[in-house]
This record gives structure tokens, C-alpha cells and sequence, in this order.
């Protein structure tokens, strides 16, 4: 075992471990924003360590070739660019459909949006209503 | 080679608890959340398994994999909003 392969070991090691911690929060977090907001952080950040300790251990080894890391780091920034986009969605989603927050959440950055943004309109309208 | 028993382990322990979620979760939304999770752990073990059986082929089952993970996710949650 060289030194690439032990790199690899250790980084699939924290992969796989962010993996648990992200089924723990999963479990944990009180509501759906909370439970999207730590699995999906620590998925991602798993997957990059799996991916490309994968790859370099696999490059230490004696069937390895440079093949599979460019493999491993393919499928690694594919799913760092999908998992924001995949969470984001599904948590518009679930505001949209009406889920309520926790009760213990204090701000609604959102909801001050929308909030915003029909009172501009109501003043856009009340200054055409004037002319 | 015999830490990678470990790793498998650790993410089948993974998978289960967010099995939990997915049958327990109270709304349609937490469920898609932690089966959302489950696809990128199941990304991560196809990964380990190529390295575990030693073929490269496994990769390229993982990578099609994560795409329609992604597609089939981005589908669901355009249909709870009701756009779909």
C-alpha cells in the first residue's frame, strides 16, 4: 500500500462518514427546511470525498489507471453541481404547497420577499389608478 | 482492502436510517427529501462497489445513475408545485 492509497482510504473514510452524519440529520431536524438543509450539505460533501478517495486509491492500487480518477471526478462534480439545484427545487416545492415552518424557526427571508414584492405592485397600481 | 467493509457498513447504516424518513415522514415532501439523499448514497456506494469487485464498468452505471436520480427528483418536485 502506498501513499495514494492511503490518501484515498482516508478521504472515502470522511466521505462515508459525512454520509451517516447527513442520514443522522435527516432523522434529528425538526422540519423538512431544517432536514433538506443538513442532509443535502453533507451528502455533497461525502460524495466528493467517496468520489475522488475512490479514485486515488484506486490509483495506488495495482489494477488502477489514471482512468479511474477522471472517472470518479466526473461523477463527483456532476453531483456537485445537480444536488444544490435537485434541493432547491424540492424546497420551493414544499413552501409552495404550503408546509409550515418549525416553530422554533425566527426568520422567513421568503415570505418578506413575496411580501415586498406584492406591496410594490399595490403602489405601482394606486400611482395608475392616480394618473 | 479490508477497510472497505468498514466504509460499506457505514453506508448501509446510512441508507437505513434515511429509510426511516421515507416511511415515517409526515408530509409527501420528506419523503422525497430523504429519498433525494438516498440516491446520492446509492451514487456513492455503486462508486465503492467498482472498487470492491475491481471493474471499472461500475462506474459508468453509477454516473447514469446520478443523471436520472437528478432528472426523476427535478420531476416530482415540478410536480408538487403543480407545474408539471
Amino acid at each position: 500500500m502506498n501513499v495514494l492509497a492511503a490518501v484515498g482510504e482516508i478521504l472515502v473514510l470522511i466521505g462515508t462518514f459525512f454520509y451517516f452524519l447527513s442520514a443522522l440529520g435527516l432523522i434529528r431536524m425538526p422540519d423538512v427546511y431544517n432536514r433538506m438543509q443538513t442532509s443535502t450539505k453533507s451528502a455533497t460533501l461525502g460524495s466528493l470525498g467517496v468520489m475522488v478517495g475512490v479514485g486515488l486509491w484506486a490509483l495506488g492500487s495495482d489494477f488502477g489507471s489514471v482512468a479511474w480518477l477522471t472517472k470518479t471526478i466526473v461523477i463527483a462534480v456532476f453531483l456537485l453541481l445537480t444536488n444544490p439545484i435537485s434541493a432547491h427545487t424540492l424546497i420551493r416545492a414544499a413552501y409552495k404547497s404550503g408546509i409550515p415552518l418549525w416553530e422554533g424557526s425566527v426568520v422567513d427571508k421568503y415570505a418578506e420577499h413575496l411580501m415586498s414584492k406584492t406591496e410594490k405592485s399595490e403602489i405601482v397600481e394606486e400611482e395608475g389608478d392616480a394618473e | 482492502m479490508i477497510g472497505i467493509n468498514v466504509y460499506l457498513a457505514l453506508i448501509a447504516i446510512a441508507t437505513l436510517l434515511s429509510m426511516y424518513r421515507v416511511f415515517r415522514g409526515p408530509t409527501t415532501v420528506d419523503r422525497l427529501v430523504a429519498v433525494d439523499i438516498m440516491t446520492t448514497i446509492t451514487t456513492g456506494l455503486m462508486v465503492l462497489f467498482a472498487l470492491y469487485y475491481k471493474r471499472m464498468i461500475f462506474l459508468d452505471v453509477a454516473l447514469v445513475y446520478a443523471v436520472l436520480a437528478f432528472g426523476g427528483v427535478i420531476a416530482f418536485a415540478r410536480y408538487m408545485e403543480g407545474g408539471l
